[in-house]
């Protein structure tokens, strides 16, 4: 690792001035999980680090008016355990719970992950069936951001130079909503998904009334599946319906051959993971 | 002015007792218990934070000291594999390693006793599948996982 200055600012301002002043050379660090890997494989050159472990108020999980709030430097660990998130969205917890090792949720914080901005990451194709969005906040104030539209590209997102994301807000859900994740791992428990898919689904009398799909690993960034949703919504729900409305996946995924699999595969497998989804949500599996 | 390769000072407790240490911003923590405290107990092995090998407690919680920067545990409460044993006598996780061959040419199992001991703290009687949950990221390329597990159900109550 290059030699680099640490800052360990002890309040948000701090913080925030610090990565105004240092602009493009500052990155924030929470849990370090994958900040300290892309400095030791020089894939981030940062002449200042910012720390935010000292910053109060940024840690835990609460509610206001329906919603979740959780802080950013929330540990991963702790949104899988908290009692609260399993009654609110169980789905959330699940997806958090997914994501490598205990030892990795222990140290890797929300904020932290959601701004690493990797499309294989577990929590986002969750968080964007559920509608959530983040709160971004610099010297200037803050603004929310759908998560939807919070990544860019591979790892990147759409903080402006400045921000840092101090909240995630997840809604309620809809009555009756049934949720899923489904995560395909073909070589090893704690990997990375090789495609991984989420979906909310709301049925009444047979017809799909609601229905939000969400795909990551499968693009530059994690995405929504708009085609899946438009073919189901207000249809009858048929396993042909949802046969048929999984293929359009293939239109809309854009995958990488790595040694997870070839494009060719993961398109294949996001058609077949994306299927499945469904007929959990709609209750159709066997 | 700060220059990039100022020290930095860092008050850690390791094991219970308390170390001022300085060290330049890109120490990572198992370096600082390794070359500045002189405790070797703590392996490195991937250094990226996946095999396991550096596992040790930050403030009770297991962690991957590779991957942690000692500037980051400034202030924290550190257990490493030295804190295990009592004095002399062993711990029952330490014990059940050696009774039951939990390891072959030893370089996981510092952080392989220190993830266990861990688990049997917060639970102390684990099914296989929660050993397992918890145990995924201490990696062994020995493959000595069958022992490894028995080692742990038979510490556990």
């Amino acid at each position: 690792m290059r030699d680099f200055i640490y800052h360990a600012p002890t309040t948000i301002d701090e913080a925030l001035a610090l990565l105004e002043e240092y602009g493009e050379d500052a990155r924030p660090i929470a849990g370090g999980t994958a900040m300290v890997n892309l400095m030791k494989q020089n894939m981030v050159l940062a002449d200042h680090l910012v720390g935010l472990g000292k910053l109060p108020g940024l840690r835990g999980v609460s509610q206001t008016n329906g919603s979740l709030h959780i802080g950013a430097l929330t540990r991963h660990r702790e949104v899988e355990l908290s009692p609260e998130v399993k009654a609110h969205s169980p789905l959330l917890a699940e997806a958090y719970s997914r994501v490598a090792t205990v030892r990795v949720r222990n140290m890797a914080t929300v904020g932290g992950g959601l701004t690493h901005a990797d499309p294989a990451q577990d929590p986002p194709p969750s968080l964007i069936v559920l509608d959530a969005h983040v709160v971004l906040t610099s010297s200037k104030g803050t603004r929310g951001l759908p998560v939807n539209d919070l990544f860019v590209d591979y790892y990147e997102s759409a903080l402006e130079p400045g921000e840092l994301l101090t909240e995630l807000v997840v809604p309620q859900s809809p009555k009756g909503a049934k949720t899923v994740y489904l995560k395909f791992l073909p070589r090893t428990e704690d990997d990375y998904a090789t495609v991984s898919v989420a979906a909310l689904a709301t049925v009444e009398n047979g017809v799909c009334q609601e229905i939000r799909v969400a795909l990551g690993a499968v693009a530059p960034t994690p995405i929504r599946a708009t085609a899946v949703e438009e073919a189901l919504r207000g249809q009858q729900v048929t396993p042909d319906a949802v046969r048929a409305a999984a293929e359009t996946v293939a239109d809309q995924v854009d995958p990488l051959t790595d040694f997870r699999g070839s494009d060719d595969y993961k398109r294949d497998m996001a058609v077949v993971f994306t299927r499945r989804a469904l007929e959990q949500v709609f209750g159709l599996a066997s | 002015m700060t220059t990039a390769d100022a020290l930095y000072t860092v008050n850690i407790t390791v094991n219970d007792q308390h170390h001022e240490v300085k060290v330049p911003a890109r120490r990572t923590l198992v370096d600082l218990l390794r070359y500045d405290l002189d405790m070797t107990g703590t392996k490195e092995t991937c250094s990226v934070g996946v095999c396991g090998a550096c596992t040790v407690l930050i403030d009770g919680e297991i962690a991957a000291s590779c991957i942690t920067l000692a500037v980051q545990a400034d202030g924290a409460n550190i257990t490493t594999i030295e804190g295990v044993a009592n004095g002399e006598a062993l711990h029952p996780i330490q014990q059940s390693f050696i009774d039951h061959g939990g390891f072959q040419c030893g370089i996981c199992t510092s952080g392989q006793i220190v993830a266990a001991k861990s688990l049997l703290d917060s639970n102390p009687s684990p099914t296989e599948d929660e050993v397992k949950e918890w145990m995924m990221g201490n990696l062994c390329r020995c493959t000595g996982y069958y022992q490894i597990m028995e080692s742990i159900m038979k510490a556990a109550k």
